[in-house]
C-alpha cells in the first residue's frame, strides 16, 4: 500500500477534527475516497454525489495534476503522493 | 593660428575612427537589417525620430544596448541631433565589442531636412517619468511598457477585500483606466480588510469611496464607477471594451457571469477567491495565444447548491488574506498587460496561510466545455441564485 497525504480544504476541515492534512494508505484515488468515507462521517457527501461521482464544484489533484486527465478515481498513487481536494471558493470581499 | 581645443582634437580623433554616413544611406542600412540608435534626450525625441529607431538615450546607452541589440556583429548606426554626440556614442559601442558602428553625418537635423521619414513617438511626460521611474529602470517595463499600462483598461468586479489591494496597486502602477463594479456601501465591518475604504467614508457607496482613494494616490488615472449589481442583462455591455477583468466578487452567481462574459468577449479573467485562511488564484483565458488554458467552467462546470457551500456563518476571512491573494491577482494583471513572464493560464496557485503553503495545481481545458470549446455557440448567461453575498449576512 502507498502511504499518501490528503490535503483537506478549509471548508471541510470540521469533518476531520480541524486537520489540514490526513495521512492514509491507498493505491488509488478511489480508495482514498472510501477510506475517508469510513473514517470521517459527512465528509465524502461534500465531495461525491450519491452515485459516487466527484461533484462538479470539486477537483481532486494528485501531485498537482487534476485526476480528470489522469484516470479519474482509478488514478494510481505512488508512495508519498499528495492528494489535494480543492472545492470552488466564491469569497472575495 | 591658435591651437585646436581639446574638444576639437578629440572630435578629429573620433572622425578618423568612426565611419560617418549620410542619412539616406543610414535609412537603406536600417531597411536591410541594421540597428538605428537615436541617442538624443527624451525632450528632443518627442519632436520626432526616425521610425523604428531604438531610443536608448545617451546616458543609459551602454547599460541598455546589449538588451536591445544582442548581436555584436549587427551593423549599428548611431544618430543624435547634429552628428557629434553620436560619434562619442559610436566609439563607446565599438569599445563594448560592436564590430560595425557608424554615425550619421549631420544627425537627425540633416535626416529631417532631407525629407526622410520621421515619426513622433508617444512619450511620457516629465511628471510621468518621475512617478514611474522605478518601472522605467527595468527593461521588461520601460517607457514602452509604461505606455501600455497607461493605455490599459482594467475592470475590477468588486471593490471589497480582493478589489481593494488590486485597485490601489493598479492605480499606483499607472493603469490608465480602472473600472469598478460594486453596488454596496461601505460598512464599518468591511474595514478589517477592505483597505481602499476609510472610516470616515462608512455609509458612502464603495465605488465612490474607492474612486476617492485611487485618485488621491494617482490623480492622472481615470476611474469609472459602475454602481450596479451584475446580472445577465448588463454584464456584456459593462465588460465590453475592457482589456482585463479582475474577479474579486463574493458569490458564485457573479463568478459565472464574469467567466461567461470573459469567454465570449475573449477577455482574460484574473481570478482570485478566498475563504478564511485559504485563497486561490488563476488566470482563465482560453484566448491566450501561447497556451490553451481552461475557463472557470472547465474547472468548475456548475456552482454548488447553497446547502453544499460553506454556510454564511462560516464565511469569515482573515483580514490580511485578501491582501495576499489580491496582490497576486494584481501582479498577474500587470504581466498580462505588459505581455511579460508566464501568466497563471492553466495553473492555479493555492495559498493556505496557516501552514504557510503555496501549491501549484495544473488546470486543463475541457475539450467538451459548453462555453469555451472550439466552435462553441455561446449558450447564454445564467442568473444563478445569489446566496451569502454582501447583500445578506455574508463576509
Amino acid at each position: 500500500m502507498s502511504k499518501v497525504t490528503v490535503r483537506i480544504p478549509t471548508a471541510l476541515r470540521s469533518f476531520v477534527g480541524g486537520a489540514d492534512e490526513v495521512g492514509l494508505e491507498a493505491e488509488t484515488v478511489g480508495r482514498v475516497i472510501s477510506v475517508l468515507a469510513d473514517r470521517h462521517r459527512g465528509l465524502i457527501e461534500r465531495i461525491c454525489d450519491a452515485e459516487g461521482r466527484i461533484r462538479p464544484f470539486v477537483n481532486l489533484f494528485v501531485d498537482g495534476k487534476n485526476i480528470k486527465t489522469s484516470g479519474g478515481l482509478d488514478t494510481p498513487l505512488a508512495d508519498g503522493a499528495v492528494v489535494s481536494i480543492v472545492p470552488a471558493v466564491a469569497g472575495g470581499r | 593660428m591658435s591651437e585646436p581645443s581639446a574638444k576639437d582634437r578629440r572630435l578629429a580623433e573620433l572622425r578618423a575612427r568612426i565611419p560617418e554616413i549620410e542619412p539616406a544611406e543610414a535609412l537603406k542600412l536600417q531597411a536591410s537589417g541594421a540597428a538605428l540608435i537615436d541617442v538624443r534626450e527624451a525632450d528632443e525625441i518627442a519632436q520626432g525620430s526616425p521610425p523604428g529607431a531604438l531610443r536608448l538615450g545617451r546616458g543609459f546607452l551602454e547599460l541598455r544596448v546589449e538588451e536591445a541589440v544582442p548581436d555584436k556583429g549587427r551593423t549599428v548606426v548611431v544618430t543624435c541631433a547634429g552628428g557629434v554626440r553620436s560619434l562619442f556614442a559610436a566609439e563607446s559601442l565599438a569599445s563594448l565589442g560592436y564590430r560595425d558602428v557608424r554615425s550619421i553625418r549631420g544627425g537627425f537635423n540633416k535626416w529631417k531636412n532631407g525629407g526622410l521619414p520621421i515619426e513622433v513617438p508617444r512619450t511620457l511626460t516629465a511628471q510621468e517619468r518621475e512617478r514611474y521611474a522605478r518601472h522605467l529602470l527595468m527593461p521588461e517595463v520601460g517607457e514602452k511598457g509604461q505606455l501600455k499600462l497607461l493605455d490599459a483598461r482594467v475592470l475590477l468586479v468588486g471593490a471589497g477585500g480582493l478589489g481593494s489591494p488590486v485597485a490601489l496597486y493598479l492605480a499606483a502602477a499607472g493603469v490608465g483606466t480602472i473600472g469598478l463594479i460594486d453596488f454596496d456601501v461601505v460598512d464599518r465591518s468591511n474595514l478589517q480588510r477592505q483597505i481602499v475604504h476609510t472610516d470616515d467614508r462608512v455609509g458612502t457607496p464603495k465605488v465612490e469611496s474607492a474612486r476617492k482613494a485611487l485618485l488621491g494616490l494617482n490623480p492622472a488615472i481615470k476611474v469609472v464607477a459602475h454602481e450596479v449589481r451584475l446580472d445577465s442583462t448588463n454584464v456584456e455591455s459593462i465588460f465590453d471594451g475592457y482589456h482585463v477583468v479582475v474577479d474579486g466578487s463574493d458569490n458564485f452567481a457573479t463568478r459565472y457571469l464574469v467567466n461567461d462574459a470573459c469567454v465570449k468577449l475573449r477577455i482574460p479573467n484574473v481570478h482570485g477567491s478566498i475563504f478564511r485562511f485559504e485563497g486561490q488564484v488563476s488566470v482563465f483565458w482560453p484566448a491566450y495565444a501561447k497556451r490553451r488554458g481552461p475557463c472557470y467552467r472547465c474547472v468548475y462546470p456548475e456552482p454548488p447548491p447553497p446547502e453544499l457551500a460553506p454556510s454564511c456563518a462560516e464565511a469569515g476571512v482573515l483580514g490580511v488574506l485578501p491582501g495576499v491573494v489580491g496582490l497576486l491577482e494584481a501582479v498577474e494583471t500587470v504581466k498580462v498587460i505588459l505581455g511579460i513572464g508566464d501568466p497563471l493560464v492553466g495553473r492555479l496557485l493555492h495559498y493556505d496561510a496557516l501552514p504557510a503553503r503555496i501549491s501549484e495545481l495544473t488546470l486543463d481545458a475541457d475539450p467538451e466545455c459548453r462555453y469555451c470549446r472550439e466552435g462553441a455557440v455561446f449558450p447564454g448567461y445564467v442568473d444563478y441564485d445569489v446566496f451569502c453575498s454582501s447583500a445578506g449576512q455574508g463576509p
